[in-house]
């Protein structure tokens, strides 16, 4: 039964489980999804999109009397989180597409999470209400004021049973810190304080505080004609609050320190490969750009997704990667076509499985790539409407590079450059995958024996 | 006796672009190859590709000029003859295409509760 399936990894079948999402011929940029984040348990699914709207997902609770159905993923709660404005002074139209989502961990009844677009980062409160309030004294059930003068006694109003509301505030806005367009949000482990990084600079914040941040990192030359990088992902250590990462679209990454100094523009380890001047083209910069940088959750590691590659570095070995694993190779003999098609400037995605064994990342065609660090087996699987029956499993995909395709094969040709996975996301302990295909939401799931 | 080597006759017939692939291995790499095919098509294209201008292009990602001037102009030219109207690209900022309050994309969020909560 597994002949068939030779590049399988050996432990994990892979099956569909849910989508989410419409299928329609044309779809509506709006409803393209931005980003997608487990919360620290994996109960809570979010996702952000183009059109500044956030839908929460939750997981069921496992039945006994359906054990094959393990905890579903059903929609919570969704609200508008950031709507497109025009910055008149700047001439500058500010889309309302969410960026990042990142949770907060859960210190109470309520969920937090911080949603932002290009330049403003908003704090929101999920809650849920069972309860309300019933008998005031001054305004009667729907909500009309009474006559004060026909209150002839008081009661105490009780709190009495209602349906199940969740409802979604947003508690801060902390907005006017970023000249340039905001690319990431991290959470400290200290749950205090989070960074936001645009193309130039990261500024740090109190959850507490919105109309101060602080500048951690600045590298805007004084003459911008001499900028040569750009900041392109930021994330902090797992566990040292101190301690963060940022990469660059030359692809390198600056581990800093906030120890050292308040303004981390020297970085305290430096992370870069060095090239391969035979290798060297027009196409080389653009490529080696770094599209995300993700710690392991162990907090040795950081990973990260240029155009072709996923590396995974020690953060202990500064001047190269300790592992690379080609996403499409087979790109490289289209990188003209890809530039001309603006393909090339694709931010895709990575992620780490809960014991930091296995890494995913998008492709094209909707196609996505799993590599197991330890026994160095990968596979493609495809995020497609054909394989949507319920726990069906995906069959591995292949890509054929030339030569002679073989049945189930896909020539390079073939393959849809406009049907792209950026953003996909894995469940903090358990073989659940969210990959969001550009406006449908697949979740996948390891198979139940 | 002709010396027929790969990378040599490549090198008389392409010109400058070669001069320093004289490799052992006879095949180009695809990136160098591609990078052939797009300076062919494109031989204006800046020296420094990864440098300032990709990188300034991306810092002003939102940027949206008017100029009254053009704008009233157009106007009074728009009574006689059709101008060029909105492409694709609405970031077109000066140049040919004046912006009239048409070609402007909604800019009303959406209302509409996202497909995936349906």
């Amino acid at each position: 039964f597994l002949a068939g399936f030779g590049s399988l990894m050996q432990d994990v079948l892979w099956c569909f489980s849910q989508v989410k999402g419409t299928i329609d011929i044309g779809v509506t940029e709006a409803d393209i999804i931005s980003t997608v984040e487990f919360n620290h348990t994996g109960e809570l699914l979010a996702t952000g999109d183009k059109g500044g709207r956030v839908v929460i997902f939750q997981r069921e609770q496992e039945s006994k009397n359906q054990p094959h159905r393990r905890g579903e993923y059903n929609v919570y709660s969704t609200f508008q989180s950031h709507e497109p404005e025009f910055d008149y002074l700047k001439s500058l139209e500010i889309e309302e597409k969410i960026n990042k989502i990142r949770w907060l961990p859960q210190q109470n009844a309520a969920y937090f999470l911080l949603s932002t677009n290009d330049k403003t980062v908003k704090l929101w409160k999920v809650s849920e209400r069972d309860k309300r309030p019933e008998g005031y004294n001054l305004k009667d059930e729907d909500g009309r004021l009474r006559d004060p003068s026909m209150i002839t006694m008081l009661r105490v109003p009780v709190l009495r049973p209602m349906d199940l509301m969740v409802e979604a505030t947003p508690r801060r806005v902390f907005a006017n810190a970023h000249t340039y367009h905001i690319n990431s949000i991290s959470v400290n482990s200290d749950y205090e304080t989070y960074m936001s990084a645009d193309d130039l600079r990261i500024n740090l914040w109190n959850f507490e505080i919105t109309n101060q941040s602080f500048n951690i990192v600045d590298i805007k030359p004084a003459n911008m004609e001499e900028l040569t990088e750009v900041i392109t992902a930021a994330e902090f250590h797992p566990h040292h609050c101190n301690t963060f990462v940022y990469s660059s679209s030359k692809g390198t990454i600056r581990l800093c320190d906030m120890r050292t100094a308040a303004l981390c523009d020297r970085h305290a380890k430096f992370f870069e490969e060095p090239e391969d001047p035979s290798n060297r083209s027009f196409f080389s910069e653009i490529i080696s750009s770094i599209s995300d940088v993700k710690f392991s959750h162990s907090g040795r590691y950081i990973m990260t997704r240029d155009y072709l590659t996923v590396k995974v570095w020690d953060l202990n070995m500064e001047n190269r990667p300790i592992e690379t694993y080609q996403v499409h190779d087979y790109l490289r003999s289209k990188l003209c076509s890809l530039y001309e098609n603006d393909c090339i400037f694709d931010k895709f995605e990575c992620a780490w499985n809960g014991s930091d064994s296995v890494i995913m990342t998008g492709s094209y065609n909707n196609f996505f790539r799993m590599f197991d660090r330890n026994t160095k087996r990968d596979v493609t699987l495809e995020a497609s409407r054909e394989n949507s029956k319920p726990r069906a499993i995906l069959k591995p995909r292949k890509v054929c590079v030339g030569g002679k395709r073989r049945k189930d094969e896909i020539s390079v040709d073939s393959l849809d450059f406009s049907k792209k996975i950026l953003h996909t996301a894995w469940h903090p302990s358990e073989n659940i995958i969210a990959v969001a295909a550009t406006n449908n939401l697949y979740i996948f799931q390891d198979k139940v024996n | 006796m002709a010396a027929l080597l790969g990378t040599g006759a490549l090198t008389e017939e392409t010109g400058q672009e070669k001069q320093d692939t004289q490799e052992k291995d006879k095949s180009v790499p695809p990136e160098r190859a591609e990078e052939a095919k797009l300076k062919a098509k494109y031989p204006n294209l800046g020296q420094k590709p990864g440098g300032s201008d990709f990188l300034m292009k991306r810092l002003q990602k939102g940027q949206k000029y008017f100029d009254s001037g053009d704008y009233n102009m157009a106007k009074a030219k728009m009574k006689n003859k059709q101008l060029p109207s909105a492409g694709p690209d609405k970031n077109l900022v000066t140049g040919d295409h004046i912006p009239t309050p048409q070609d402007l994309p909604q800019r009303k969020s959406s209302l509409v509760t996202s497909k995936l909560a349906g």
